[in-house]
């Protein structure tokens, strides 16, 4: 195993710690954002830039814009709660 | 359910999953060994056989192309199943709001005297617009998005979109396909929306479009599987010249698979992510991709 491959599996594990870590929700799509890219690196050195190149944009652009579509939902309709 | 009970159930889960695993890894073959059979035949005929110097999307839209076919059709049918969900959402939304604004004197009075309760900071004589209050709540929101995403977001689209061609139609040479391409087109879409184009993407109402464009997508995979069968060969069997191994238009019909599956997936992308922003803007007061009609 490269040193460069090493790299990228810490730095994924890392990544992953701290989306859990992270209690805010806006703030854990971000930072899942990161994850996702970092993931897309990992595929990378491990020879597989058909992966990376799905990941890159799933993971850093569809599933935070969704996540957050529907954070951003769910707010609005507890507001609408609270004044039905 | 106490707390040590349900530790007490987790160390269990975790050990026999720990167990699971390393019995699963101990069998693994050495890190950068692979004797898979299939992968190392596929891997030595692909390029001679098919004319494709991408293993992966050679794979994925011949060798396995009928695997794909049910993988697009997941998509299609996860996205249809949110649209329908989003758009059964919509209606009551839409109701909710006709009435208010119709000015029903129940709901009004509800609505004064809630939004006294839940701001106390607002005096009495303001509490009548509520709805008002609301849609400029939103559309402040909407204002304070920074001129540097805006502008960033403006200059990025045209690439974007670029790119995303350039790897649904390169699927057969380099890495990328119908799935990874499909999903960066859609990403220009996204960013449009993020870039302000609320007020841009209202005349062209993409979810129109998008549902062509996912139907086409999805019918078109079939219907070329089936010219297979009608040119005297198997369903999804490669049927078209191969071409020159390298040069765009090669390997027969793993690049229209490819072109047609990244139709698809932008397709079904857009779709999901404008019927979410349309719901969030539906409740900030406006639709900004239908029109509001009378049921």
């Amino acid at each position: 195993m490269s040193f460069l491959q090493a790299a990228a599996l810490l730095a994924v594990a890392g990544c992953g710690t701290a989306v859990v870590l992270t209690r805010d929700p806006t703030r854990q799509v971000i930072v899942t954002g990161f994850f996702g890219l970092l993931l897309a690196v990992l595929f990378f050195v491990f020879q597989a830039p058909d992966v990376a190149l799905s990941q890159i944009v799933v993971g850093t652009v569809a599933v935070p814009v969704m996540a957050l579509l529907t954070l951003a939902r769910l707010r609005t309709r507890a507001r609408r709660r609270d004044q039905p | 359910m106490s707390r040590r009970f349900r530790l007490s159930l987790f160390a269990v889960g975790a050990a026999v999953l720990a167990a699971g695993l390393l019995h699963g890894l101990a069998g693994l073959p050495a890190f950068g060994h692979y004797h898979g059979v299939y992968g190392t035949v596929l891997d030595r005929v692909t390029v001679s056989e098919r004319h494709a110097t991408d293993v992966i999307t050679a794979i994925n839209f011949d060798y396995r192309g009928l695997d794909t076919m049910g993988e697009e059709f997941i998509l299609f049918a996860a996205s249809i199943g949110l649209v329908v969900l989003l758009r059964e959402q919509r209606d009551e939304h839409v109701d909710a709001e006709r009435a208010s604004e119709a000015g029903d004197p129940e709901q009004a009075s509800d609505a004064a005297r809630s939004g006294d309760a839940a701001d106390p900071e607002r005096t009495g004589g303001e509490a009548g617009s509520d709805a008002r209050v609301e849609a400029e709540r939103g559309g402040g929101h909407r204002l304070r998005t920074s001129p540097a995403l805006l502008a960033t977001g403006r200059w990025l689209v045209g690439p974007v979109l670029v790119l995303g061609v350039y790897i649904v139609t390169h699927g057969q040479l380099t890495p990328g396909g119908g799935f990874q391409g499909g999903v960066v087109l859609a990403a220009a879409v996204i960013l449009v929306f993020v870039a302000g184009g609320r007020v841009a993407m209202a005349p062209i109402r993409p979810t129109g479009a998008a549902e062509a464009l996912e139907a086409v997508g999805a019918g078109g995979y079939v219907a070329i599987g089936i010219a297979g069968l009608i040119a005297g060969m198997r369903f999804l069997s490669n049927f078209l010249p191969l071409g020159t191994v390298g040069s765009l238009l090669s390997s027969g019909t793993i690049t229209s698979l490819s072109t047609i599956v990244g139709i698809e997936v932008a397709g079904a992308l857009t779709l999901i992510v404008s019927e979410f922003v349309d719901q969030r803007l539906l409740v900030g007061g406006r639709s900004a991709t239908e029109p509001r009609s009378p049921k």
